[in-house]
């Protein structure tokens, strides 16, 4: 009998913690701009140091301009996506739930594609309107997803995949029609997920640090029911019974995980596959405890979508590939895989 | 004892006059219960006031056929619905009025297993019946571990420690949940069914273990069960329940009359009273 320690979890974070540095080395070196890492090291710590002047111009873009923003931007999105996945599989007591599967990443894509219409230019905006599509679509899958008022899996999972197609439509009718309209984004940005052109904005520091406290309060509020969901996992009556206040987590995961979704799509578009594929990866090796499965699937996230970004730039080089194309590859099989176990 | 849980009121017992007897573990009184589908539609069903009392160290067992009230009657002994009038009280303290954490602390109910989303291990599964006692995330403390250990030897399961839960057999499984159960320290373990999957040496060992329990830890335990020759031979008290309405309460003497039986669960059944004092049903065969 060993328990979980807190000890334990910050010396588990902290390995994971040096994987994502040295993937974010690897992301930094790899690319069309041959860098060499002693090039990347001097030029990260003089950037940090704030000795500007000192860095060579093409270093000073490459790193600072072209590829750091672009790594930190999938770091964003994957430890999100992973951290909505872990909570959508707890709240709807699905192991396939994937904000993608369930097609809650389409409807936080269709929020944001509305929001772009209606106030481009209002700060905020598009992420308040990709939390609005993607709460909409959980509530409506998780009411499709009800027979005799009980979630049935199968039938969860059904009302998923025929939303998602119905909000991919919607997306394509939608882009299609207001062609006119400056949307930013073409169809394969909102439908299967894209680092590649980061929004044309002044200050992108100031951008990230307003997204990255969104992350850390949404993604905060989950972890402090982390106990309460190793409860849920082992059946709602029970948790009720053992004292857990089951409607207040809940309604905590459920706003969440949507906040969480609707982060990622609206800077990333719909990239799939992640919130099934680290969740399920951090389990086998960690276990289910989501103490340790919250922290270690934000870290875990944030590696899968750096690594499969660089992949997504370098294989084919110089043509790029959207890196939701690399993460569906990837988990595709797994969620087959996985829906043919439970099966079984 | 790690710190006692919730931000929840504080319910405390009223004061009891000097000299006064020390009120039951578990008081029913006058509990009602209707169940509608919607706010203004006629009850679907009711359970009519129902009144008895358990003392510490009691088997209580509820009888009844199939929709007769039963699991309502659990229900609301476990709180986790309000009764529609009377009251129900675990140690002079009304139970729907307990904090969720705090009433975990004091009641435990054990029903069949909810499937597992994610394969768990014994040794976790039995840890989870701390979650009253533990602190923000929960963090289990060496005690937690102690209690769960004790918890899981009282029911005879040190040996399925590190096993996973879904490769238990049924009775396994049922020792298992109790433990969970035992680690939550409670005065009121309430059981729903518990001997509905098990063969027959499993059903007389499992309320062998409770009857061994109840003196030992001094629970008061109330089983809702349709074996009425087990719940006979074991409890001290039985409350007999007919389309949501309490027929009889009583020993098990008291309440077994063949009249009374057949017509309740609809059955040829005579009863016999065995020089233990304990009576025993017999079906009557029909040829």
């Amino acid at each position: 009998m060993r328990p979980l320690t807190p000890r334990r979890i910050l010396w588990i974070c902290a390995g994971l913690t040096c994987l994502l540095f040295v993937a974010v080395l690897i992301s930094l070196r790899m690319g069309a701009y041959p860098i060499s890492v002693q090039d990347i090291a001097m030029t990260l710590f003089r950037g940090a140091m704030g000795r500007r002047d000192e860095i060579p111009p093409d270093f000073w873009s490459v790193v600072f301009v072209i590829r750091l923003p672009r790594i930190l931007l999938g770091i964003l999105v994957g430890a999100s996506l992973a951290v909505a996945g872990a909570g959508f599989q707890a709240l709807l007591r699905n192991p396939l739930a994937d904000p993608y599967v369930l097609g809650v990443s389409s409807g936080a894509a269709l929020g944001a594609i509305v929001s772009l219409v209606i106030a481009p230019r209002t700060p905020g905006a598009i992420q308040a309107a990709a939390f609005v599509g993607a709460a909409l679509t959980v509530a409506g899958v998780y009411f499709l997803g009800r027979r005799g008022g009980q979630l049935d899996s199968a039938t969860l999972l059904l009302a998923g995949i025929v939303m998602a197609s119905f909000l991919s439509a919607a997306i394509m009718f939608l882009i299609t029609t207001l062609s006119g309209h400056d949307l930013l984004r073409g169809m394969a940005f909102w439908l299967m997920g894209d680092l590649a052109s980061p929004p044309p904005i002044q200050d992108v520091w100031k951008w990230f640090g307003f997204l990255f406290i969104i992350f850390f309060v949404a993604a905060g509020a989950i972890y402090t029911t982390s106990s309460d969901l190793n409860m849920i996992l082992s059946g709602e009556q029970e948790a009720r019974h053992l004292g857990v206040n089951v409607n207040r987590v809940k309604l905590v995961v459920y706003i969440s995980a949507s906040v969480l979704t609707g982060l990622a799509v609206s800077v990333s578009g719909a990239i799939g596959y992640v919130g099934l594929l680290v969740p399920h990866v951090m389990r086998m090796i960690f276990g289910t405890d989501y103490r340790l499965l919250i922290p270690t699937s934000v870290l875990g996230g944030a590696i899968a979508i750096v690594l499969a970004d660089t992949l997504a730039r370098t294989v084919m080089g110089p043509t790029e590939l959207p890196v939701g194309a690399m993460t569906a590859l990837a988990g595709a099989p797994v969620f087959i895989y996985l829906m043919r176990r439970r099966v079984r | 004892m790690s710190a006692s849980a919730g931000s929840g009121p504080i319910v405390m017992p009223q004061p009891r006059p000097f000299g006064a007897a020390p009120p039951p573990r578990l008081r029913v009184e006058q509990a009602s219960y209707a169940y509608s589908a919607t706010d203004r539609s006629a009850p679907k069903f009711t359970l009519a006031p129902t009144s008895f009392d358990a003392q510490q160290r009691e088997i209580v067992a509820i009888l009844g056929p199939n929709a007769s009230g039963k699991s309502t009657m659990l229900r609301l002994l476990a709180g986790l619905t309000k009764p529609l009038s009377g009251r129900i009280e675990v140690d002079g303290v009304e139970v729907s009025e307990l904090e969720l954490r705090t009433r975990a602390q004091r009641i435990a109910l054990v029903q069949q297993e909810s499937e597992l989303l994610f394969p768990l291990r014994v040794w976790e599964y039995v840890l989870q019946g701390r979650y009253p006692y533990g602190r923000r995330l929960r963090f289990e403390s060496d005690e937690d571990c102690l209690m769960a250990g004790n918890a899981l030897a009282q029911v005879g399961g040190d040996a399925l420690r590190d096993r996973w839960m879904d490769q238990l057999s049924g009775g396994e499984k049922q020792r298992v949940i109790l433990a969970r159960a035992l680690a939550q320290q409670p005065s009121l373990l309430l059981l729903d069914e518990p001997t509905q999957h098990l063969d027959i040496g499993g059903k007389v060992e499992l309320l062998r273990r409770l009857r061994k329990l109840a003196d030992e830890n001094r629970y008061t335990v109330v089983v809702v069960t349709h074996e009425l020759n087990l719940a006979a031979e074991f409890s001290d008290r039985i409350v007999l329940l007919n389309k949501g309405k309490c027929l009889r309460v009583g020993t098990p003497a008291e309440v077994y009359e063949g009249a009374l039986l057949e017509e309740v669960f609809e059955a040829p059944l005579d009863v016999e009273m065995r020089t233990s004092g304990r009576p025993r049903v017999i079906l009557r065969g029909s040829r």
